[in-house]
């Protein structure tokens, strides 16, 4: 299949490697950022873990961003003729969320850095300004969105796993290879 | 009935003229003529400052008896600042001062005790982090009178020392350099009489 084109049987190169990396990339995320919030002040990795967690962020923003570009310039295979209406709905449903989680996830993790007027660096010296500064206690409320929020893309990351999953092993149909086969 | 109200009246206010001669004062809050700040070192290195946006308070003071002088402040634990949104966060966060659980500190006094012409040891009871022990502020009277707009002021700063581990707060993660904090407690209060 074309790096570029999809079509109904496979999605294009492109839309996989995007679709893969941001899978990688979010529970890559979760992790470290689980991890990094346990560790304590004189641990070598207290400045340097939260570091990579804002740069790769960013990097999976950009990703994000091309993603949903290309996501509306091309056709799109879209749901099997054997799906019910239901499962049409929960996937449309579930991918819109995934997509929404993110960028809350990008924005309130963006805020907790910024909040008080401080950039958000990135990238060892990238400076991404504040935009939204002298909300009272907005970085607490930042925080606990970013950690719902993540708890939240986790568990429908899950859920939209178990549904590929599902038409796989159960349904038997090509709904995952179209995301995993070389073809 | 009529002479009955004016008594009443004349009563009340000759009541509350008595207790004005321990005046009372608020806390100028509004005028941000008062301030909450603490300072710990980094590491061994250096002073980290900080301080709390939002208290209140109030205070009772008499020149000629300072055994009545009484102070009040509440503290709000989710204003502090130390001009670094990630860091107030995290002291804010339940791994140290945990706002959410314990929204306010308090001090009130219990005994003030002359050491000098201008300088005194104020005895009371911080409540932090949902604990409650004595501390003893040094307090230094910086001064009093008339200000240009017709009220009456005085002013005060006290500090004081503490241990925050004693209160319960993870102190000991932030290394033995950094167990003690000192507070910065200044405060000029506005005379609630209004009386020069």
């Amino acid at each position: 299949m074309s790096f570029w084109r999809s079509n109904e049987r496979s999605y294009s190169g492109f839309a996989k490697l995007l679709h893969w990396i941001s899978a990688l990339t979010v529970v890559g995320l979760f992790i470290l950022g689980l991890w990094m919030t346990g560790l304590t002040y004189y641990d070598p990795w207290y400045r340097r873990a939260p570091d990579i967690h804002k740069s790769v962020g960013i990097a999976l923003l950009l990703v994000t961003v091309i993603r949903l570009i290309y996501r509306f310039s091309v056709p799109y295979p879209g749901s099997l003729p054997s799906h019910s209406k239901l499962e049409r709905l929960a996937a449309k449903l579930a991918h819109a969320g995934l997509y929404v989680l993110l960028f809350v996830m990008f924005i309130s993790g963006y805020l907790i850095t910024t909040a008080q007027g401080d950039p958000l660096e990135v990238f060892g010296g990238v400076q991404i300004p504040s935009l939204i500064s002298g909300i009272d206690n907005l970085e607490d409320l930042a925080g606990e969105i970013h950690e719902i929020a993540a708890y939240t893309l986790i568990g429908l990351a899950v859920l939209h796993a178990g549904a590929a999953l599902k038409h796989h092993f159960i349904d038997k149909n090509v709904t995952v290879r179209r995301m995993t086969s070389g073809k | 009935m009529k002479k009955r109200i004016t008594g009443v009246l004349a009563a009340a206010v000759l009541g509350m003229a008595a207790q004005v001669d321990a005046a009372d004062y608020v806390v100028d809050k509004q005028g941000a003529h008062a301030f909450v700040q603490f300072r710990v070192k980094h590491l061994g290195y250096s002073w980290l400052y900080g301080r709390f946006n939002d208290f209140d308070g109030t205070f009772t003071y008499d020149e000629k008896d300072p055994s009545k002088n009484k102070i009040n402040v509440t503290v709000k634990i989710a204003s502090l600042d130390s001009n670094h949104a990630e860091r107030d966060k995290h002291l804010r966060s339940a791994d140290f001062l945990d706002a959410s659980k314990f929204p306010t500190a308090t001090f009130t006094s219990t005994a003030y005790k002359p050491t000098g012409e201008k300088t005194a040891e104020l005895t009371g009871d911080l409540t932090l982090h949902g604990v409650t022990k004595p501390i003893t502020i040094q307090v230094e009277h910086i001064g009093a009178g008339n200000d240009p707009w017709g009220g009456y002021r005085a002013g005060f700063e006290g500090r004081a020392t503490i241990k925050p581990e004693e209160w319960g707060i993870a102190m000991a993660k932030l290394g033995p350099a950094s167990q003690e904090v000192e507070l910065f407690l200044t405060v000029e209060g506005v005379r609630k009489d209004g009386k020069k």
